[in-house]
């Protein structure tokens, strides 16, 4: 056994870590997520240009990675900067969709992607589907030789600057059906998608988006006519592993800034860290950010195996990372006092992205449904 | 035992009701019910309908323009503005200045400042918190030096809340830095309006401006605005504090957030049903509106214990750590209930006479801020953490 990453990786980690910590400092990523754009077209270009997009990828695909590990070094750095940059959207759902189930002539794009030209999202949820990945609504109707769209997606991250979207309708089936769900190549300035874009609690571009009659070509399907569901599991177990892994950073960020703050923080005369109740809180706090390491540990390495496993391993990885999140955000909250409550200081960023990665792809509630489903299908 | 109110105590609770649907303004209850910000204004108009009802110092003796209630009436009167969505009232210069004045201050004192409380000319914010000192309040560092009739104040306090809208502020100050922590501190009321104050906005993580930090560079104090005696400050903030510390369990809260929760959760859909009847989120739901019925009743044995006999001592203690892990666990629920629609968030939103359509469904948008602004309500006002030390030392004695 070998818990160390590959030298690759660890290359890769160096460099991201080195830019994240040079280049996209708090301040830098505080007036980022502050502007309207969601993220920053400069930033985007240069970490592409590291190759931090490619590493997301397959080299079938055009890329030098893309394996779980892959996932899983990238994001723990983004984590580590509460890097706003649409990662998730463009290079893991719809990239990694594309890459998935496209054609060569569709697959084309993915150069643009990985070299920093293009961004993607997913946008598959829908107001009232909650965390189901198979409860759409939208519809595609066949019009001569194209499909004509309608429907309502909600909450895309990264749908605010997206140049293109992944779309799913249905074609077939009823509300809750797995079958009958297709996906769609659709330019977000197409006629007819109307995106209302927002900001979310923790800093992030996201977007509602209106498709009313949006009329697409042939080539926009992407895979089959309405066996697409399996391909989108796959796609959100890698964005689960790629979450959980921010998550992880973030977490690592987090624990040690407060382990610090006790250690330099005195009152009643001495640091903080000497009393006891805070010392037993502290040791709890680094035994489940351990604990976190671990499942995302193995999210990453069932992430190319068997789907059962698979499912079983992001749906674990992700009820654990929302546990473990909220107590470590709300403890470190806690620990700091008023301090932890300021905008101007870093720590609290931290606190409100762990907790809103827990509204992402599946809260601890919903994978502890789908864990426990799965296990009883095995 | 008998679990129900006195005839009189019913008869009482009509008529808070009546009152509260005659003349709470639905203007300011639907901002109350929709979190929309509320301006000073706001705060001023509510403040001024009470008054004139005579029902704004619920915590003063008639003698001085209180309502001489009982702690019973004064719980029932707190849960039906909470149920009613009544706007809270701002508790500096009602619920902590003036039973310190009525009970240190001199005559001068009550007669001068507690009417312009009433009436509304003084809003008053705590001096109180410092850079460095949070729980251990005594570590206070704020330098008041004598010179003739005056104190020169120089130092900076944190923390103050709405202390952008005061005029008056209380402190706490060093005047002797040759004894214990305890001894050596004076209570002082200073104009805000003197110069050499400079008050700050602090941010805080959900983006709001709540809080401020105030800094003192010599400011010029009239000896007769001190409380009490000099050095003996110590005293009379600890009563002000028990203050504070009556009705930190917030039960009326609780109570409206849980019934927000569960419309909520009724409307939000899990697979196609209403996630009321998913037998998790039910469970964790149960579970808070079980414990919430449980601290209703401990609250009330409390206040039956010190029924006549002022405020609680470290009992409040208990009612402010489960009153702020139920709160808090509400607030947390209510985010879930919400899935992915917790995450948009439109600050405008929360401002009087926005008028664009929400994002989701309309109850969304200030979910997430206030499960994370009221983080704080385990912080302040001597974190749970320092009320579990005053619970093991108080109460068990160890």
């Amino acid at each position: 056994m070998d818990f160390n990453h590959n030298e690759d990786r660890r290359m890769l980690e160096n460099t991201l870590s080195r830019y994240v910590r040079e280049q996209y400092d708090f301040e830098t990523r505080m007036k980022i997520a502050g502007a309207d754009e969601g993220y920053s077209a400069e930033k985007w270009a240069e970490m592409a240009e590291l190759g931090i997009i490619g590493a997301l990828f397959k080299e079938e695909d055009g890329g030098f990675g893309g394996h779980g590990f892959d996932l899983m070094v990238v994001f723990e750095q983004i984590g580590r900067g509460i890097v706003v940059e649409p990662f998730l959207g463009t290079a893991v759902l719809g990239g990694g969709l594309v890459a998935d189930l496209g054609s060569d002539e569709q697959k084309a794009i993915l150069d643009d992607v990985i070299g920093g030209a293009k961004t993607l999202a997913f946008a598959h949820g829908e107001p009232t589907s909650r965390y189901s990945l198979s409860d759409v609504t939208t519809t595609a109707t066949k019009s001569g030789d194209g499909w004509v769209l309608n429907g309502h997606k909600s909450v895309v991250s990264g749908g605010d600057s997206a140049d293109t979207l992944i779309v799913s309708a249905r074609v077939s089936g009823d509300r809750l059906d797995e079958d009958g769900i297709a996906l769609f190549m659709v330019d977000a300035g197409a006629d007819g998608v109307d995106r209302r874009d927002y900001g979310t609690v923790d800093g992030y571009g996201a977007a509602d988006i209106i498709l009313r009659d949006v009329a697409v070509e042939a080539s926009a399907l992407l895979g089959g006519e309405g066996d697409a569901f399996a391909a989108i599991e796959k796609a959100t177990a890698r964005g689960i592993l790629a979450l959980s892994a921010e998550a992880l950073g973030a977490m690592e960020v987090v624990k040690d800034m407060t382990l610090d703050y006790l250690r330099t923080r005195n009152q009643f005369g001495v640091p903080i860290g000497r009393f006891q109740a805070l010392q037993h809180r502290m040791a709890d706090l680094l035994m489940e950010v351990e604990q976190a390491r671990s499942i995302v540990i193995n999210a990453a390495g069932a992430l190319d195996g068997d789907r059962l496993e698979r499912e079983k391993a992001v749906s674990a990885a992700k009820n654990l990372i929302g546990r473990v999140g909220r107590l470590v955000a709300e403890e470190a909250i806690q620990m700091h006092g008023g301090i932890g409550m300021t905008w101007e200081f870093s720590m609290p960023h931290f606190a409100k992205r762990i907790i809103m990665l827990d509204h992402m792809l599946g809260d601890t509630d919903h994978h502890m449904a789908r864990y426990i489903a799965l296990s009883s299908a095995a | 035992m008998d679990l129900n109110y006195s005839e009189e105590e019913y008869a009482f609770e009509a008529k808070v009701k009546q009152f509260l649907k005659d003349k709470l303004p639905q203007r300011l209850s639907d901002k109350v019910k929709g979190n929309i910000r509320l301006t000073k204004a706001d705060m001023e108009e509510w403040h001024s309908i009470l008054n004139a009802e005579g029902w704004l110092a619920t915590h003063w003796p008639v003698k001085y323009g209180g309502t001489g209630w009982t702690p019973v009436q004064m719980h029932i009167f707190e849960e039906a503005c909470s149920a009613a969505n009544a706007p809270r009232t701002v508790p500096f210069g009602l619920g902590m200045l003036g039973p310190v004045l009525i009970k240190y201050g001199t005559e001068e004192q009550r007669e001068h400042y507690l009417p312009r409380i009433l009436d509304g000319t003084d809003w008053w914010c705590q001096g109180y918190s410092e850079p460095g000192s949070g729980s251990d309040l005594a570590s206070l560092k704020t330098r008041a030096v004598r010179d003739g009739d005056h104190y020169i104040v120089n130092g900076q306090k944190t923390w103050t809340t709405l202390g952008q809208h005061a005029n008056w502020i209380f402190c706490l100050v060093r005047t002797d830095t040759e004894c214990k922590p305890q001894e050596g501190i004076s209570f002082l009321l200073i104009d805000m309006d003197t110069p050499g104050i400079e008050v700050r906005p602090i941010i805080t993580l959900d983006g709001e401006h709540e809080v401020n930090e105030v800094f003192f560079d010599n400011v010029k104090v009239p000896v007769s605005n001190r409380v009490g005696e000099e050095n003996k400050g110590w005293t009379y903030a600890k009563y002000l504090l028990t203050y504070e510390r009556t009705n930190i369990a917030g039960v009326g809260a609780s109570l409206n957030g849980l019934e927000h929760l569960k419309v909520i959760a009724r409307e939000q859909q899990l697979d196609g049903k209403p996630l009321i009847e998913d037998p998790y989120f039910a469970r964790r739901m149960a579970e808070v509106e079980i414990d919430l019925d449980a601290m209703k009743t401990t609250n009330l044995r409390v206040l039956a214990a010190v029924q006549g006999g002022g405020a609680p001592g470290a009992e409040s203690s208990m009612l402010k750590i489960k009153g702020t892990v139920i709160r808090q666990e509400i607030n947390d629920l209510t985010r879930r209930a919400l899935g992915p629609y917790a995450m948009p968030y439109v600050h405008e939103a929360l401002e009087e006479g926005y008028n664009e359509p929400p994002i989701g469904p309309e109850y969304a948008n200030p979910v997430s801020s206030d499960y994370f602004n009221n983080r704080k309500l385990s912080i302040f006002g001597g974190s749970n953490e320092i009320q579990r030390n005053i619970i093991s030392k108080m109460i068990l004695g160890l």
